[in-house]
């Protein structure tokens, strides 16, 4: 477990300061996850930083690249929080897609992207833009996933209310099997926490019998559901629903199950920024209006990331995405986000 | 016409002016109003947050704490699509949000009153409201002001939608007012229009006074031209008299010399002497005649104003004329044959027979000794009745049939031949103010004149 800079300190100043610090101390080099690099046939490099895995970005690279083969491309993969230092610290890249649109729509406000129009921005719902600054291009659900295995003879949670009764009456089928974000890590995560925390009071419950399981804390839904496919996790909670559903077309097995919660849930908007020291800024450009344009789509799912209309236009549970906005700055505050995770500590690290 | 531009048109530009005014006026009233209500909004909505935020501050342990409340910024994004920038600060010392923010100054330091300003922050203008709040804190009143910025690129996108939309219906507006002024202009100068037509309609002799319905403006107008009329027809009237009056003057002179020279003629022997006279008797004659027309013109003038409506039989007043210029005829050995059958029409028996009787004394006038001229009464259709006078004479010669009618005017064959050119003048003036019409042709063998008095029966 990888614990941040948050020292919870004497004064908020101090606080404040550090949390500056922590963005500001440039941490030399960038943990990076992943990188390719796509050779084009000119000169031009078009560097992407993103938090989407290649296992599941790599068929849009490829579509871009075919379609601008000139073009070079660089892909690093970086977590949410590293691509939101990245940019402010001003390292060289072109276009930012990253899964924290909190995050990311912290760096608009404060003035680190650029604006960028075309036709296929202008396409976009309200919703799905913020300005000229942000364009979200999917819509993913969080999901729950559990293992078939180790969930045979349980009845299936439909709700959080079922699956708070389903943990407390099976302590021990859940002791050190439940999965969940570490949230002090994972940008991801806290956005997911906190946009729970804030529509359904369930969630401190289910945080609370969730720490009394020994949960595994997570910095990746890849990993977690890993852990779940392999039966090392019964449930894993809160999980993109996008990775899910890849790791089950991919490769099941009967192992692993996808559940929605249908009490609320939590639809995260993939965004796309050009950040204001770009350089190939017509290329990002021309990589936004790609992206849209598969967001947009109409056609049955040939990508694995899910469009921007499937949840948008509401099912069953009816909720809309969450809403871009200054309100998503709220739990970026480094008092509310101090106080966040004090309450989440404690809700989950009660041994 | 010339003369200055016209009234309906400096009318339409002048109120056309007005509406662009009053356009451009209220546009912009309208995009004033929308930008003030518009930063309201924005203003409002910002002391909303910056209190919202002041009212999470607290004190815990001595130290002070607060809870950046998600409506605060909610509310925020719900006006507009504008960044927002934040700061909460006790005195110098910052408690979180963006420490290089600039915050109003607030004097006099007043518990719970909002203080906006605008400045600049970050490359964008900036809406500022800061609210102050004392805490206490470690047992000492901290005081920590609580400021919330929002950009106001969205709240201008809106005011210039509102601006945008104002001009659209200034510019209806002003199409509108244009043409309106237009048809404003057009219907108030309508009674001035009706006025000159009923004028430009009338008849070249009609002069009666104006009675008419006009708008107070014009009445001056009406009054002066129908005085001007007043005094054209007296002048007319006085000049007619004048004429009756020479003419009565010449005419019985004229008999007396008559008389004595045919008195001369008759106890005269001498043949040269005989036809002196008699040439001098033929002057008087004609002298005599032509002093007649212009009685009988001045007679229609009089007589057509007022006209009478008699049964008149068109036979019998043929009848009547023939018998009276059967001497003049017989001077010439000019025979008149009469060809009538009956018809009945309203009218002035003395015009027609003045009339008449000009027409047969033309065709006399003008024909040559020992021969016909015709006097025939017709009724081709049910509405029409003719009387058509043909002689055998040289005709009407070749110039141009309706000036044969104009006062004075002679055809271009009659040299050697004394006449006025009254005849004809006189028969349709009669003829007209009997509702018909004169017709001049040729006679029914290419040779000699016909001319017709055509009368419309009711």
């Amino acid at each position: 477990m990888r614990h941040t800079g948050f020292s919870f300190g004497l004064n908020a100043v101090v606080i404040w300061l550090c949390g500056l610090c922590l963005w500001a101390t440039a941490a030399v080099a960038l943990e990076i996850e992943d990188h390719r690099h796509y050779p084009g046939t000119g000169d031009r490099v078009l560097r992407i930083v993103s938090t989407a895995d290649l296992e599941v970005f790599e068929p849009y690279l490829l579509y871009f690249h075919a379609a601008h083969p000139a073009l070079s491309i660089d892909y690093t993969v970086v977590s949410s929080a590293e691509l939101h230092r990245a940019i402010r610290d001003g390292r060289a890249f072109d276009l930012a897609l990253s899964s924290a649109m909190d995050l990311q729509f912290q760096l608009a406000n404060d003035g680190f992207a650029q604006s960028y129009r075309s036709s296929a921005t202008e396409a976009l719902p309200d919703w799905a833009r913020w300005r000229d600054l942000i364009f979200a291009f999917t819509t993913e659900p969080a999901v729950v996933v559990i293992s078939t295995e180790r969930f045979e003879g349980l009845p299936l949670p439909a709700t959080r209310q079922e699956l708070i009764t389903v943990l407390r009456d099976n302590p021990d089928w859940f002791q050190g099997a439940v999965g969940t974000y570490d949230v002090r890590n994972s940008g991801l995560g806290y956005l997911f926490a906190t946009q729970e925390a804030r529509s359904t009071d369930a969630y401190w419950r289910l945080s609370e019998v969730m720490g009394r399981l020994d949960p595994q804390l997570y910095c990746c839904s890849r990993q977690m559901i890993d852990d779940v496919a392999e039966g090392r996790l019964a449930l894993a909670y809160n999980v993109l629903g996008s990775y899910a559903a890849e790791r089950l077309a991919q490769d099941s097995g009967g192992r692993m199950r996808i559940l929605r919660m249908q009490d609320f849930t939590n639809v995260m908007l993939r965004t796309a920024i050009i950040p204001a020291g770009a350089v190939e800024v017509e290329a990002a450009g021309q990589m936004i209006d790609a992206l849209l344009l598969v967001g947009l789509r109409q056609e049955p799912d040939i990508w694995p990331l899910p469009p921007l209309r499937a949840t948008a236009e509401g099912e069953s549970a009816g909720f809309g995405p969450i809403r871009m906005g200054p309100a998503l700055m709220v739990y970026l505050d480094p008092l509310n986000r101090r106080a966040f995770l004090e309450e989440w500590e404690n809700a989950l690290e009660q041994r | 016409m010339t003369g200055s531009a016209s009234i309906e048109r400096r009318l339409t530009v002048l109120l056309a002016g007005v509406a662009a005014l009053l356009s451009i006026l209220s546009w912009g009233m309208v995009t004033g109003l929308a930008r003030q209500a518009a930063e309201r909004t924005q203003d409002n909505v910002l002391a909303a947050s910056a209190t919202a935020i002041a009212e999470t501050l607290r004190s815990e342990q001595g130290e002070v704490r607060l809870e950046l409340p998600y409506s605060a910024f909610s509310m925020l994004g719900a006006i507009s699509e504008d960044r927002v920038f934040y700061r909460v600060a006790t005195g110098e010392a910052l408690l979180t949000g963006y420490a290089d923010l600039p915050v109003p100054a607030i004097s006099p330091p007043a518990q719970g009153r909002v203080v906006f300003d605008t400045g600049d922050y970050r490359g964008a203008q900036v809406r500022m409201a800061s609210v102050m709040r004392q805490v206490l804190a470690g047992g000492a009143p901290v005081s920590v002001t609580v400021t919330v910025a929002q950009t106001r690129n969205g709240i201008r996108a809106i005011a210039g939608e509102l601006s945008q939309l104002a001009a659209m219906l200034s510019v209806a507006f002003f199409v509108v007012a244009v043409t309106l002024s237009a048809v404003a202009a057009r219907t108030s100068l309508r009674p001035l229009n009706e006025i000159a037509q009923a004028v430009s309609r009338r008849g070249p002799n009609d002069l009666r006074p104006l009675r008419r319905a006009a708008p107070a403006e014009l009445a001056p107008l009406m009054t002066a031209l129908n005085r001007l009329m007043e005094r054209l027809g007296q002048s007319l009237r006085r000049s007619e008299d004048f004429i009756v009056e020479a003419a009565h003057r010449v005419r019985t002179p004229l008999a007396t010399v008559r008389a004595q020279a045919e008195i001369a003629l008759r106890s005269v022997e001498d043949e040269t002497e005989k036809q002196r006279l008699r040439r001098m008797i033929r002057a008087v004659d004609e002298s005599s005649r032509s002093a007649g027309q212009l009685l009988d013109h001045a007679t229609v003038a009089y007589r057509a104003e007022d006209l009478a409506r008699d049964l008149i039989d068109l036979a019998d007043l043929a009848a009547q004329t023939a018998d009276a210029l059967a001497p003049t005829a017989a001077m010439k050995d000019i025979e008149i044959r009469l060809e009538t059958v009956p018809a009945t029409v309203r009218g002035d028996a003395v015009l027609l027979e003045n009339a008449l009787r000009n027409v047969l004394d033309n065709a006399i006038k003008y024909s040559a000794e020992d021969t016909t001229v015709t006097l025939r009464v017709r009724r081709p259709t049910d509405t029409e009745a003719r009387i058509e006078v043909i002689d055998q004479g040289p005709g009407l010669g070749t110039g141009p049939v309706e000036q044969l009618t104009e006062r004075f005017r002679r055809g271009q064959n009659t040299q050697g031949i004394v006449g006025s050119g009254l005849g004809l003048t006189i028969a349709e003036d009669v003829i007209r103010a009997h509702g018909g019409r004169l017709e001049l042709g040729q006679g029914p063998d290419g040779r000699g004149a016909c001319v017709t008095l055509v009368f419309l029966l009711a």
